[in-house]
């Protein structure tokens, strides 16, 4: 038997390992596969990751573009999930990158000691970044959170105390709710930003409205990922989910449900079910972020008519704003054409003028560049 | 440690260091040229934007953020 898991954060990850524990036995082979040059998502990126259990092929720099040139009994989709960017005035200009961006670019070797830093947006990711940014030399400025108090203390309410500690392990002065930038200002770099009726200089600006499931390629494989049994299997029996690609639920959250996936692929249903109530409790912690950080309607008219929504393609706010559907602006405009196919403005149209994403179609992803391939490596 | 050359200028990075980060550590800020000719940098850092494309040892259009800096690496922006 063959089980193939796709993305290598910590839902693929915990699938691996409870999948290779659980076809120890009968001799089935695992392979993990993530289009990133190392394992551990997006949370372990730069190191923490857990070790590949011995039995478990890996398969690094292959991204997935299509589902044709896959192989398998039984198919894990991890693939975990993506920030959210709003449009607003400059808000293309360098130096302004996504929060969970600025981070990886420092796990990545980006030097930001000294960097007057501003991080806005949404969600607990924003004072885990100013952490992680001011532990690695940055000057934060500012946190500015668009939750309101009120959310924000009824969702502390509901914390467990382990989560509880972490918020007080993370916790800045700078952190500001009811606040979000309104523009950034700069003609080459960014130089400051609007926040809260002020102007506050800066290098860089992180900025992120939570996460969006990366759900392309179960829907190319026309299954959906938010349809699935207990056993996180899909309507077709042969393909399970697990991880943030279901919805946004945090690390603790995908762990359990890699793993019952993982288990549950090898057919261990028993060991599965040992994680059920878990998840359950996870869940919960999984509605009560979707609706302490539920974005405000003020945030859908930030951008101006000539700011771009579209990056790659430079479509404006205005070409886009009397069109009646995705479908519609993609005729006319190119809107959702570029290299990205949406990732970027589809998540943000859909917020600013509610429209529904489109069909995915192969390939995923433009693949003329040697950095990765899709399925020609031999797994190490 | 390696050694890569950004525009024409040599840099020395730490290893495991990503070409997006390399380039905005060497000050460059400016990747690439939008389709109406703004100056655009990296965004999401994790291979799903697209903003951060430069050539790299000749390929044009390759995502700095997803390669890994390698001795020898000739990276141009625009
Ligand atoms: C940018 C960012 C930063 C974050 N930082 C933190 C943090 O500091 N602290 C925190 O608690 N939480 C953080 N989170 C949230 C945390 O990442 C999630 O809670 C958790 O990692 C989700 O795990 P996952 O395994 O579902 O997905 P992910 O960690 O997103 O992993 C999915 C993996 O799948 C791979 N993949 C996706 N599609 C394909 C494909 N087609 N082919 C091949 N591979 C593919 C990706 O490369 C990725 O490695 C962050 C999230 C994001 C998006
Ligand atoms: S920074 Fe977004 S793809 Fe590289």
């Amino acid at each position: 038997m063959k089980i193939v898991i796709v993305g290598a954060g910590p839902a693929g990850l915990a699938a691996a390992r409870s999948a290779a524990e659980g076809v120890a036995r009968s001799g089935a082979d695992v392979t993990l596969i993530d289009g990133n040059h190392s394992t551990g998502g997006q949370i372990w990126r730069g190191g923490g990751a857990p070790e590949i259990e011995t039995g478990v092929a890996t398969l690094l720099n292959t991204r997935v573009a299509s589902p044709d040139l896959l192989t398998f009994d039984k198919l894990i989709l991890a693939t975990g999930a993506r920030e959210l960017f709003l449009p607003f005035p400059g808000w293309t200009l360098p130096g302004v990158f996504g929060a969970g961006g600025l981070q990886a670019l420092v796990k990545e070797g980006l030097d930001v000691r000294n960097k007057r830093v501003v991080v806005a947006g949404t969600g607990p990711l924003l004072l885990a970044v100013a952490h992680y940014l001011k532990t690695h030399g940055a000057d934060i400025r500012l946190i500015a959170e668009q939750a309101p108090w009120s959310k924000l203390i009824r969702f502390g309410a509901a914390l467990p105390s382990r989560k509880w500690l972490e918020a007080l392990r993370l916790w800045n002065p700078c952190f500001s709710p009811s606040t979000w930038v309104t523009e950034a200002q700069g003609t080459t770099h960014v130089k400051s930003v609007s926040a809260g009726g002020k102007k506050i200089p800066c290098d860089y600006l992180a900025i992120g409205y939570g996460l969006v499931p990366n759900t392309e390629l179960p829907q190319l494989m026309k299954v959906d990922p938010c349809a699935l049994d207990e056993y996180q299997r899909t309507s077709n029996p042969a393909i399970f989910c697990a991880g943030e690609v279901t919805g946004i639920g945090g690390v603790d959250l995908s762990i359990v449900e890699g793993s019952i996936a993982g288990y549950a692929a090898a057919g261990d249903v028993e060991k599965a079910r040992a994680f059920f109530v878990q998840r359950d409790r996870w869940k919960r912690f999984g509605t009560a972020l979707a609706e302490a950080f539920a974005l405000r309607p003020e945030l859908a008219q930030l951008a101006r008519p000539d700011t771009f929504v579209c990056r790659c393609e430079d479509v404006t706010y205005q070409e886009l704003v009397a069109k009646a559907s995705w479908r519609e602006a993609k005729i006319h405009s190119r809107c959702g054409m570029g290299p990205c196919q949406g990732r970027v403005c589809g998540p943000a149209v859909e917020f600013l003028f509610g429209w529904k994403p489109d069909s995915v179609r192969p390939p995923l992803f433009p693949t003329p560049s040697g950095s990765f391939s899709m399925i020609g490596n031999e797994p190490q | 440690m390696p050694e890569i050359t950004i525009d024409g200028r040599r840099v020395t990075v730490r290893e495991q260091t990503s070409v997006a980060a390399a380039i905005l550590q060497a000050g460059v800020s400016s990747f690439r040229r939008s389709v109406t000719g703004e100056p655009r940098a990296a965004l999401c850092g994790m291979g799903i934007c697209y903003e951060c494309r430069v050539t790299i040892d000749g390929e044009p259009h390759a995502l700095s953020c997803q390669t890994l800096c390698v001795d020898g690496m000739v990276v141009e922006t625009t």
